[in-house]
């Protein structure tokens, strides 16, 4: 094997696409209420690094098709699989019927257009997280279907994912051997940042990495861990380069009020090396190359880091998927074992062929 | 290992500690419901001195939302940074590699401390009393 | 209280000066204010409280882990009041017994955030007079900082012009966590003073901004609270730097405190690619956005970053720059570091001086 990319982004043109996955209630909502789109600010659809300008098509988009993946992931980079994780805004609806049959259209499109055209091609459940019951019916439903390797959540929500009210997905989520993927995003029922709304596009996306702090600090202090211990939390397209510094932080401060959460019972930075990984791109290090393998030294883990081109996000230029200064000792680690050892529903994938 | 004649038993009720200075070593004495216990006085971290921790109990848990608070006084939390020590052992609970210092303690009858038994203060040795002793 | 040999300590600093860069000189009770404030404003806050923008009424929306605002269990002073009210008992087991040549005082004021702004600008006009009659005036190395109320930008203004002709005001002070990002232009006549008087502006972690501490909502647990006082603080950084407040005003230096630090390289690295990909929205930045941090943002050791081999910390300060990072205490709260704990002698007398003092001493012109 080559690589197994763990971060694509298929891009849904518009509701009307879903029309033929809807029922006929929604299908006509849609209609008649002019819901045109759901895509978020998060990724505007022109900014930059929404999609890299060679990879659009003539529509100005990118990574609408399959084949519009497939050429670039397999054709061009010799990737062996692929993770969809499609970031159409089903997690921004505030209608939880409504939410739920956008997920559940957005699944089904996604097994259709794209699962059933490219058999390399693997996917995230989205799950309509606005009502857990429905999210947990919904990762049902869909996990039957082995092609689906992780569930979705965004990194900015209406509450800290490690709250106990999301515990019902994550049982479901270990029991299918399911990672939870959280991907940078908001549903936008919080300001971007703690201090409220940002002038700039760019301290939005920067605000990402904040979210993703917070989401790993909530997951290890509430004990999701604790209670899923099988579980694994996969965090994508999240900047990478801060969580060593964060971990320390939040490790120091645990051994002062460990009271508080007594059922942390070693260092949460032990605690996310065995069960949080992070995608590649963007890996947010310094110019200098000593230095990037510096900060990667920080993690003390060859396990934690999966490859990911982020694909059509604009992250590098060329073919330079894997980013600059990360020791060559770790590719084959990033390219494949790591993918491999995180979803297990990615396993059959080593086997050698008819075996 | 010598022993060391800290206290009059009296004078270090249940719920009190001492701080006393053996040679260049601060060693702190607790007494938790009649027994005693010595550790150094210094905490490993960054130095905050146990005689001004708080003397509680272990709070563990195997599962979120549990929290099984047992062994009241025999835990003692850095005045600091609120590391946790066991005074049994000196065991560090955040961190089990390392510990603080810990001392044996004893109870010494007043006839029975010979001479050569220092003293860690000054205090005249009375025949019908009890003394804490720290080997050190 | 320690009984240890101070001069014992200060042996292993050689001969190397120390200021501490944060330093929290407390009120006996909330009646040392009321000789500074008007009967109007005394008595509305008798009445009404400090409404803070968040729903207790006493106490912090995350309880500390020990008492008295989360302060040092050995820092009572033997007179009775709390932790860092007693100036003789600070001298004895603080200044006198570390060596602190100098110490920026940083009151976590009472009303600092509350929705009623004229309130707040009182209350930080009281907190200036007690800083100096209850202080300064009694002991010259403790340097007061001019507490302003800094969502009204204007009373801010007048307070840092009233202020500053007393020279031992050594920076202006706001807390981390505003309604806005402080980068925003509603708060730039505050440094526009500052800047004005060669006032460096130190911004403490805590306040309450009125939105949840984390963008993805409100968290459970202390730790967290604290943990998140990294990401305010990277949010508050972003906002300055890609506001463009430093080309607007070029000599203005920022010293984060209490924030630890670790977070800080990686945010650079962060913007800088933002920066490249969405260039565009910046007309207004003519420098890569790590290089505005590099050159204006200072930030305090404390609390160190517990690293996991020693060379991982240094690295860090390699990448901050050594010359921007100068040392704190955080007496007299419980997460505190100790001088000789935060700035091994490892490092060696160069390093440990430019952060010990000589940082400091040209940030704050000592």
């Amino acid at each position: 094997m080559h690589a197994i990319d763990c971060d694509v982004h298929p891009t849904i043109p518009g509701m009307s696409a879903l029309l033929p996955y809807l029922d006929p209630f929604w299908r006509e909502s849609v209609v008649e209420r002019e819901i045109s789109s759901l895509e978020s600010i998060s990724y505007p659809v022109n900014a930059p690094i929404t999609a890299r300008p060679d990879w659009k098509n003539a529509s100005g988009r990118a990574a609408v098709t399959a084949d519009e993946i497939g050429a670039t992931v397999f054709g061009r980079w010799g990737a062996d699989a692929a993770i969809l994780n499609c970031l159409y805004g089903v997690q921004l609806v505030f209608n939880e019927d409504m939410a739920n049959a956008f997920a559940r259209a957005l699944n089904d499109y996604i097994v259709h257009e794209f699962l059933e055209r490219d058999a390399r091609l693997r996917a995230s459940i989205v799950l309509p997280v606005q009502n857990v019951e429905m999210a947990v019916a919904e990762l049902e439903r869909c996990a039957a279907d082995k092609r689906f390797v992780q569930v979705l959540l965004l990194a900015m929500g209406e509450s800290p994912l490690g709250r106990r009210m999301y515990w019902p997905i994550y049982e479901a989520a270990q029991r299918h051997g399911l990672p939870i993927g959280i991907h940078a995003g908001s549903n936008y029922r919080n300001p971007v940042t703690s201090l409220g709304w940002p002038t700039y596009y760019a301290e939005d996306y920067a605000a990402q990495s904040l979210g993703f702090q917070s989401q790993v600090a909530s997951l290890v202090c509430e004990g999701v861990f604790v209670k899923y211990p099988q579980l694994k939390v996969v965090l994508l397209e999240s900047g990478v380069s801060w969580l060593p510094g964060f971990m320390w932080r939040l490790s120091k401060f645990w051994r002062g009020v460990r009271m508080e959460t007594p059922w942390i019972d070693r260092s949460p930075f032990d605690i996310v090396r065995d069960h949080v990984r992070l995608t590649v791109q963007p890996y947010d290090g310094p110019d200098d190359l000593a230095a990037i393998e510096k900060s990667i030294d920080h993690f003390q883990s060859d396990d934690m880091l999966l490859f990911a081109s982020d694909f059509p996000h604009w992250q590098f230029d060329g073919d330079e998927t894997m980013p600059r200064g990360i020791p060559e000792r770790l590719h084959r680690k990033i390219r494949v074992d790591n993918p491999l050892a995180t979803y297990s529903r990615l396993a059959a994938l080593a086997q050698p062929a008819g075996s | 290992m010598a022993k060391h004649v800290v206290a009059p038993v009296g004078e270090l009720p249940p719920g009190s500690r001492k701080l006393v200075e053996i040679g260049a070593r601060r060693i702190v004495v607790f007494n938790t419901g009649g027994e005693f216990f010595a550790l150094s006085d210094r905490c490993p971290h960054e130095g905050g001195s146990l005689f001004h921790g708080k003397v509680m109990g272990l709070v563990e848990s195997s599962e979120p939302g549990e929290y099984r608070y047992t062994r009241a006084g025999e835990m003692v939390k850095c005045p600091w940074h609120g590391w946790e020590f066991d005074l049994r052992t000196g065991r560090s609970q955040c961190d089990p590699r390392l510990r603080v210092r810990s001392y044996a303690t004893g109870v010494v009858h007043g006839c029975d401390l010979a001479k050569d038994v220092p003293a860690a203060e000054t205090f005249p040795v009375r025949v019908e009393d009890d003394y804490v002793v720290v080997e050190a | 209280m320690n009984i240890a040999a101070p001069r014992a300590h200060l042996a292993q600093r050689g001969k190397l000066e120390l200021i501490d860069c944060d330093i929290h000189p407390r009120l006996r009770a909330i009646d040392d204010l009321k000789p500074y404030m008007s009967q109007r404003w005394w008595d509305y806050l008798q009445t009404y409280g400090s409404r803070k923008r968040h729903g207790f009424a006493k106490g912090h929306p995350y309880p500390k882990s020990q008492p008295s605002d989360g302060a040092r269990r050995d820092a009572w002073p033997p007179s009775g009041g709390p932790p860092g009210s007693d100036l003789g008992f600070m001298q004895q087991q603080h200044l006198d017994f570390y060596g602190v040549d100098v110490g920026v005082m940083n009151p976590l004021w009472v009303g600092s955030s509350d929705q009623n702004q004229d309130l707040s600008t009182a209350l930080a006009s009281a907190h200036n007079d007690w800083q100096i009659d209850l202080w300064a005036d009694k002991d010259a190395r403790l340097r007061p900082s001019i507490v302003v109320p800094y969502e009204d930008a204007a009373a801010s203004v007048a307070e840092i012009h009233k202020r500053a002709a007393d020279k031992r005001f050594c920076q202006v002070f706001l807390l981390s966590r505003t309604a806005e990002a402080l980068g925003r232009k509603r708060y730039w006549p505050i440094y526009e003073a500052a800047v004005e008087h060669g006032l460096p502006v130190g911004i403490h972690v805590f306040g309450y901004s009125g939105w949840p501490i984390s963008n993805t909502g409100w968290p459970s647990f202390y730790i967290e609270e604290m943990a998140e006082h990294a990401t305010a603080c990277s949010a508050m950084i972003t906002s300055m730097i890609m506001e463009g407040l430093f080309e607007q005003f070029p000599t203005l230096k920022i010293v984060v405190i209490e924030a630890g630090f670790a977070w800080l390289p990686s945010l650079g690295w962060r913007l800088d690619r933002a920066f490249d990909r969405m260039r565009d929205e910046f007309p207004h930045l003519k420098r890569k956005p790590s290089e505005y941090l590099r050159e204006h943002i200072y930030i305090t050791t404390q609390p160190i970053e517990e690293t996991e081999k020693p060379e991982h910390l240094t690295d860090i300060i390699d990448w901050i720059g050594w010359d921007r990072v100068m040392f704190a205490s955080d007496y007299a709260h419980w997460d505190f570091d100790d001088p000789l704990f935060a700035v091994p002698p490892q490092w060696g007398d160069e390093k440990r001086a430019k952060i010990y003092s000589r940082n400091a001493r040209s940030v704050f012109r000592f």
